[in-house]
This record gives structure tokens, C-alpha cells and sequence, in this order.
């Protein structure tokens, strides 16, 4: 039997980067405001000290800020006829844990999504025709604009004092920037960062390509900065142990670098670590959320009563926690009805590995932070006529030196044995003047009838509930995707001098071991229709308008960029309707 | 207990109202204590943790096959490999910490992932033994690590092919988490047991945890000159009468 707390006015679930906005946004309402989170608590100084921080097996290997299978994971199948399998250690994707959530251990990869991937199945339809799109496809407009979302990308830019180069402001567009991003309100608040060797090369080669190569907009501060809540990031060193990584130095912009110092203080505000939150508690009409129960670590229950919840969980804790509190329809995927599990998708990434003469390049690969790096956007969403290559979605691609780490990069020409005298001499030979771009090719995976969350039948989690399940493959608009925007970035590499370029195509099926990214997006989409979205264009469930769910759970599908700025600018635009809308009127903010 | 979570419950229960064991109420303030939460636990020298002499022996062998000594680094053995393996086997690796374990256990498609029921120490306990019964039964009796270098090569080559069956053990998947572990014994901090005196990282010239290197990013196509530093700092920081 679940212990009562006292009321709440808002109770929100997983204290990550939308929960953080989140809260803070509204403890500076005046509502009474508690986060719960799984995961410990994490502070910079006593959880990711600079002594200790760059722990390549521990951290990268060993994944110790991550979420551990054992507190719960997945099951997993390609295809409906499959029986899915448990995820017993972390592969393709990995999920986080712990206060700051995967703002903790991030690139710090800060970008916006393109006007036209808010409006995508309109915008596709009007250029290319309806029959263009493959018939299973099920993209969908999110019900949002690229122009209302902008004021809030800004706000997370300089919550996080990106370093950028605006390349578009108020259509305007600057040399040197991307100038297929949207019209932005100003130029980000800190310059680029300086760029090693590698990335140089490519953006002159890309140039000499008739390409426009500008920096990565990136998390980590090109120099000191203090963000309009008063909190200050210092300057990254590129110790090349950012990704997978807690930053020792306050220099990526993360929870614990930009909200929580300032958030902690607000007296109307409390969090609770170490406890999970098993499910969202309805009333007997199951149309209004009554609170949260949730387990500590000694396997007592709790109930947290609160007024307002808001769930701001991993993508697909967020879809679980829905479906097994009963909210919305489950998504069948025969039937084609219900919308909770539905449009779930992941990324379709590739890399390029070239190796250039040792005698004539030195990279010093471990000079690098999560986010360096040169790219290109000529290929992303529809910046390209898609017409004659027969399928749609892309992305950007760059030369992003994240890092030098020996267990992880080690690059030996395709070949070479994997082990033995051959292979040590071709690591030796090879360690300085390889590139493996941490981030190559990082294209969209759009949504598909038979890509979705549901239940698992048969494998449970330690309190005994239905693991999640996940079915997805990668469709041949995807693989045709990742072809083409692997062969152009490979071109570039060429030009740049390498004497071996070797393509890694991302190939069909599906593989649950192989590390991709971890932007699972979709399952509790935002719309503008209850029939095939769970949100509102306000993140408001349609069903249980007291609950608003954050993240990119909301993403109908995912475009071909990383996820957190568009993540982020969601959560303020939410947290701007709770506050001037929801909070005059509490209930339903459109009329379904 | 490690002292994480006993600072944990102690955090929790300076800063909480409602007990809730490790779980903590925090208000007010950033949580604090005076010490790391997590420091990082140094592998030292000495008897065998995990390993019987005989496995060993072997492991020894092993990695001076997987990375052999050269005129100018050190193989496997002497960087450590096998000791960092040992300590990882006897700790959270080797009991598959943290990794989901409820069956049913069905064998399924390669894209879902493994699905074994032993766990890292069981893999290699079972590999070791399976790799010196194929050694015995071909080569008149001889354990792995009493054949000559040649006759090791080729041992492991038929097991990394799938042409050596073990008894009870995929041979295969047991290569398989050689090749993954045997590099990170070479590459990882030398806290870990392997790596010794930073020979991985000096080879290919990884300067380990220096964490700055904002005065050298913009030096491009420059050799970046100076030593490793290990997380337990480098060896001629220390007198040498006092070394280790």
C-alpha cells in the first residue's frame, strides 16, 4: 500500500533537460513544484572530477552514468512476426539515468530542426506529389511552425551559450553559417569554437566542392559565459572526453551547468532521487491524473498527489509509463487505430573511415570536444531536389572530432586482421593520421506503420511490469537515404587527400547491438488530430488534459539532425502555454 | 557497500524530511558532501583474483598472441593485459553487473543481441578450458600455453573461425570477448591493472587525461609532444625508491 505525500501543485517525472526547463519555468509561477528521479543526483564536483572524469573504460565503456538493463530495458524484434528479444546489455542506443539526464553525458550537438520538417508531409506532398511518399510511410505534420518554435530555440541557446555561426538571421543570410537553417532572432551567444587540423581540411575541401561548410553549433563554450539565470560555463579545453562523459570542467552545458544551480534556490521547489516512478495515478473517470505513485530504493511505494503532471522521462519511458497507466489508445499496429507506441523512430547514421599518409598528417585526434567539427547541410531534409533519387528525408554530415579514445578509436584500414602483430603495427601506424568522424553522416529515419511501442507479452522489469517492446527495421527509403548521403560525404574525404576512404554504409536489418545515436524519438506524438497523435500541439495529452508530456517522445518523426535543441525549445513552448494559457483555464487547451 | 552509496544514504539522510532510504528530498540546496561519490578503485599487483594458475598461464599466452611484443612495445602479457582481465572478471564484468538476466533465455536473430546465460567469468572459465582440451587432443597432450608461438597462432585462428568446437562454450563468442577485452586491457587507464607504465597509449601517442589542450588546438599538423599522465599520474613524478 502506497504512502500519501502531501499535495503538490505539479509533479514532474525524470529531472532531465525538459524537466529542468520545465521546473523552473513554473516554480517561477509560484506553483508548488517536485521533480522525481530514478537516478541519483549528479554534481560536477563530487560525480565527474576532471581527476578522474576521463575513465575511458568506466565511463565509455562500462557505462557507469547510464541507466543499467537491470533497472529496466527492452525487448526488441525487426519485424511483427518476430518474438522479441530482451536487451540484456546496451547497444544501439543508451539510455540515461540520474538528475541532468542524457544532458550529463551529450556532444552538446545543438541544432535546430528546418522549417519544413515541422510541416513535412504537407511540404513533400505539395513538391513532389502524394504517391512520391512510399505508402507505408506515416510522417505527419506536428501541428507546430518552425516560426512559433524559433523565440524558444533561442532561449535554450543562450540558457546553453552555444558556440555557432549563425548562418541566417531574420533572412538574412551570413557567410560563413548554415545558410539553410532558419531565420533566427540573433547570432548564438558565443563564437565557435577553434577548430583542430581535420575539421579544416574539410571545410576546405567541401568548399572547393561547392559546398557552404560552417562550424557545428556546439554545448561547449568557446569561452566563459553567464547565462540570463546568472549561472557560469568556463571555456572548453577539449580533453576529448565529452561524449559519454560528465564535463569536469563546467564547460558543456548540461542541467547541472545552467538551470539547477539557479532552480535549487527556489524555495517552491524540491526533487527526489533514487525513486521511480511506476505509474501515473487517474481518477475514476481516468480523464484527469491525480498524481504519481513511485518506488524508493528500498522497494516502498509512494503516491505524490499533485494538481498537474508532467512527464519528462527518456522517449520511451515516457510512451511506457502511458501505456501502462492506462492514458490513450495503445497503438495497434494490424488494425491501424489507437496512438500511444505509434510513429516511433530512431536515426539512420553511417560513417566514413579514411586514412591519409602518416608521413604527411598529424591529427592529434584527442584534441576534441562532443561537438567540433566542420559540416554541410546541402543534403539534409529537403535542401536537395529528391526527385530524381527516388527517396525522401537526409541529413547533415560533418567532420566532428570528438575524440582519440584508444579503446574506441582505433581505426585500421578495412583488411587488416583483427588481431596479431599486423594489426598492432596497423594501429601504431595509423592512430594519427585516420579519421573517424564522431559524427559522419547523421541522417532522419522517418515513421512507419510497422515501427512502433508496445507492450512486451511475456518479459518484465525487477517490480514485475511489462518490459517495453520494440519493433523496428529500417525501410528501403532510409537505406537508399543513407547511400546517397555516404557516397557524398566520401567524395569529400577524397578531396581532402586521404589515400583510402572506407564507406560504412548503415544497411537493413535493424541491429540492436550496433551504436547509432541515442535520438529515439516518437511514440506519444504531438498533432493537430486525437485519431493519430497523443499530444496536442501544446505537448497536453489529448486524453488527460491535466498531463503534458515532454521530450522527443512528441516528434512525429525524426529529422536529420540531433534532437535536443528542438527537444528544449518544445519544453519552453509548453511550459509558455501552461503558464499563459493553462494555468487561467486549467483543462483542455483545444478543442478536439 | 561502496562508499558511493554509503554517502548516498548519508546525503539522504542530512538533507531529507521523509526517510526513503537511498532515495533523497532535496530542497534548498545542491546536495554536497566532502568527498567524491564515486572515486576510482586502483588495481594493484599480485596474486591472481579470478584465474587459476593454469588459466593463467594460458590468459598470459593469449595475450602476447592477440598483441604480440615488437622490437619497441611491449606485447600483451607484459603490458598487463591478462591482470587487467583477471580484476575485471573478479568484479561487476565478470558477474555481469547491472545486465539483464531474466530469462526465458530463447536463442534469436544476431540484430537482437546477445542472449547467453553465462556471464563474462563463466565465458572465460569455460573458453580457457575449452581451448586447452582442443590444444591437448591436437597436439599430443599439450596445453595452449605450452605450445610453440606458430602452434598458438593457429590454435586461436581455428577458434576465431568456428572450426575449434568447445564443449559447452560458443569457442567463437569466447574470441570474440578476447578481441574486445584483451585492447581495452592495453588502452585503458593503467588504474584498471593493464596499460602498465602508459605502453598502449605511448605507441600511438595518446597523451591520456592531460584534460587541456586549449594551447595546442589550433596547432594544426603539429605532433603534440609531450608524455601520457594516467589518472594515477606518471611514474617519474614518483621518487623510484617509492615506486608502487
Amino acid at each position: 500500500m502506497a504512502r500519501k505525500l502531501p499535495r503538490k501543485d505539479v509533479v514532474i517525472v525524470g529531472l532531465g533537460w525538459t524537466g529542468s526547463i520545465m521546473a523552473y519555468e513554473i516554480a517561477g509561477a509560484g506553483l508548488d513544484v517536485v521533480a522525481i528521479e530514478r537516478g541519483p543526483w549528479r554534481n560536477t564536483a563530487t560525480d565527474f572530477p576532471p581527476g578522474y572524469a576521463a575513465d575511458e573504460l568506466r565511463y565509455r565503456i562500462r557505462h557507469e552514468l547510464f541507466l543499467r538493463p537491470d533497472q529496466t530495458t527492452f525487448t526488441f524484434r525487426n519485424k511483427m512476426s518476430q518474438t522479441a528479444l530482451p536487451i540484456r546489455s546496451w547497444g544501439a542506443f543508451m539510455p540515461p539515468n540520474g538528475v541532468g539526464g542524457g544532458g550529463v553525458h551529450w556532444n552538446a550537438e545543438t541544432w535546430r530542426f528546418l522549417p519544413s520538417d515541422f510541416v513535412l508531409r504537407k511540404h513533400l506532398t505539395e513538391r513532389y506529389g502524394a504517391n512520391f511518399l512510399p505508402e507505408d510511410m506515416t510522417i505527419q505534420d506536428w501541428g507546430i511552425t518552425y516560426d512559433e518554435l524559433e523565440p524558444h530555440y533561442d532561449r535554450f541557446e543562450y540558457l546553453c551559450g552555444t558556440s555557432g555561426q549563425a548562418g541566417n538571421v531574420k533572412g538574412k543570410i551570413i557567410e560563413g553559417g548554415n545558410p539553410f537553417e532558419g531565420p533566427r532572432s540573433r547570432p548564438y551567444p558565443n563564437p565557435p569554437q577553434d577548430q583542430p587540423f581535420s575539421p579544416t581540411l574539410f571545410a576546405k575541401a567541401a568548399h572547393d566542392l561547392g559546398y557552404k561548410p560552417f562550424p557545428q553549433p556546439s554545448g561547449n563554450m568557446s569561452r566563459a559565459y553567464q547565462n540570463p539565470l546568472g549561472v557560469r560555463l568556463g571555456p572548453c579545453t577539449y580533453c576529448g572526453f565529452c561524449e559519454w562523459f560528465g564535463c569536469g570542467n563546467y564547460s558543456k552545458a548540461s542541467p547541472q551547468t545552467t538551470i539547477l544551480p539557479a532552480l535549487i534556490r527556489k524555495p517552491n521547489f524540491s526533487a527526489r532521487d533514487n525513486s521511480e516512478v511506476v505509474r501515473i495515478d487517474l481518477d475514476g473517470t481516468g480523464k484527469r491524473a491525480t498524481g504519481v505513485t513511485f518506488v524508493d530504493t528500498d522497494g516502498n511505494e509512494w503516491e505524490q498527489p499533485a494538481d498537474l503532471v508532467v512527464l519528462s522521462a527518456y522517449t520511451i519511458f515516457n510512451v511506457q509509463l502511458l501505456l501502462l497507466s492506462g492514458i490513450g489508445k495503445p497503438y495497434d499496429a494490424q488494425a491501424n487505430t489507437g496512438v500511444i507506441g505509434r510513429n516511433f523512430t530512431h536515426q539512420t547514421t553511417s560513417d566514413v573511415v579514411s586514412f591519409f599518409d602518416p608521413a604527411k598528417f598529424v591529427f592529434n585526434p584527442f584534441i576534441a570536444s562532443g561537438a567540433i567539427g566542420t559540416c554541410i547541410d546541402e543534403f539534409n531534409g529537403d535542401n536537395f531536389d529528391h526527385g530524381p533519387h527516388g527517396f525522401v528525408g537526409g541529413g547533415y554530415m560533418g567532420q566532428v572530432q570528438t575524440n582519440g579514445r584508444p579503446i574506441e578509436t582505433t581505426p585500421v584500414p578495412p583488411g587488416t586482421p583483427l588481431w596479431g602483430a599486423q594489426w598492432k603495427k596497423a594501429v601504431k601506424e595509423n592512430y594519427q593520421s585516420a579519421l573517424k568522424p564522431g559524427t559522419g553522416v547523421h541522417g532522419s529515419m522517418y515513421s512507419y506503420r510497422d515501427v512502433y511501442v508496445d507492450l512486451d507479452p511475456t518479459y518484465k522489469d525487477r517490480f514485475g511490469r511489462p518490459l517495453a517492446r520494440i519493433t523496428m527495421d529500417f525501410h528501403d527509403n532510409e537505406i537508399k537515404q543513407n547511400k546517397f548521403l555516404t557516397d557524398k560525404f566520401a567524395e569529400i574525404f577524397q578531396a581532402m587527400g586521404a589515400r583510402q576512404v572506407h564507406k560504412e554504409y548503415r544497411k537493413g536489418p535493424y541491429d540492436i547491438t550496433k551504436y547509432q545515436t541515442t535520438h529515439l524519438c516518437g511514440g506519444a506524438i504531438m498533432g493537430t488530430d486525437p485519431a493519430t497523435s497523443a499530444l496536442n500541439r501544446y505537448l497536453q495529452s489529448w486524453d488527460v488534459p491535466n498531463l503534458f508530456v515532454l521530450g522527443a517522445s512528441a516528434f512525429p518523426q525524426n529529422a536529420g539532425y540531433n534532437p535536443t535543441g528542438t527537444v528544449a525549445a518544445l519544453a519552453y513552448w509548453a511550459a509558455d502555454a501552461i503558464h499563459g494559457k493553462y494555468l487561467k483555464n486549467p483543462g483542455q487547451l483545444i478543442n478536439g | 557497500m561502496r562508499r558511493r552509496s554509503f554517502l548516498l544514504s548519508l546525503a539522504a539522510s542530512l538533507v531529507s524530511t521523509t526517510s526513503l532510504s537511498r532515495a533523497a528530498l532535496i530542497h534548498d540546496r545542491v546536495p554536497w558532501a566532502p568527498h567524491p561519490n564515486s572515486a576510482p578503485e586502483m588495481e594493484r599487483l599480485g596474486p591472481w583474483q579470478f584465474f587459476t594458475a593454469d588459466e593463467a598461464r594460458a590468459m598470459e599466452a593469449i595475450v602476447d598472441r592477440i598483441i604480440p611484443p615488437d622490437p619497441e612495445t611491449p606485447g600483451g602479457k607484459e603490458a598487463g593485459c591478462a591482470v587487467f582481465i583477471d580484476r575485471q572478471l573478479k568484479g561487476g564484468y565478470g558477474a555481469n553487473e547491472g545486465l539483464y538476466t531474466l530469462g526465458p533465455y530463447i536463442k534469436g536473430a544476431k540484430e537482437q543481441g546477445p542472449q547467453s546465460q553465462l556471464s563474462h567469468a563463466e565465458l572465460y572459465r569455460k573458453g580457457l578450458a575449452g581451448l586447452d582440451t582442443f590444444c591437448r587432443s591436437s597436439h599430443g597432450g599439450k596445453p595452449f600455453a605450452e605450445l610453440s608461438t606458430d602452434e598458438q597462432d593457429a590454435a586461436l585462428k581455428k577458434v576465431e573461425a568456428g572450426e575449434a568446437k568447445f564443449d559447452g562454450v560458443d569457442g567463437q563468442g569466447f574470441f570474440s570477448a578476447l578481441l574486445k577485452d584483451v585492447p581495452e586491457g592495453f588502452f585503458s587507464d593503467p588504474i584498471h591493472g593493464g596499460n602498465r607504465d602508459m605502453v598502449g597509449w605511448k605507441m600511438i601517442g595518446f597523451p591520456g587525461i592531460r584534460y587541456d589542450y586549449r594551447d595546442w588546438v589550433k596547432r594544426h599538423n603539429e605532433r603534440y609532444p609531450y608524455p601520457p599522465v594516467s589518472i594515477a599520474g606518471r611514474a617519474d613524478w614518483t621518487p623510484k625508491n617509492r615506486e608502487r
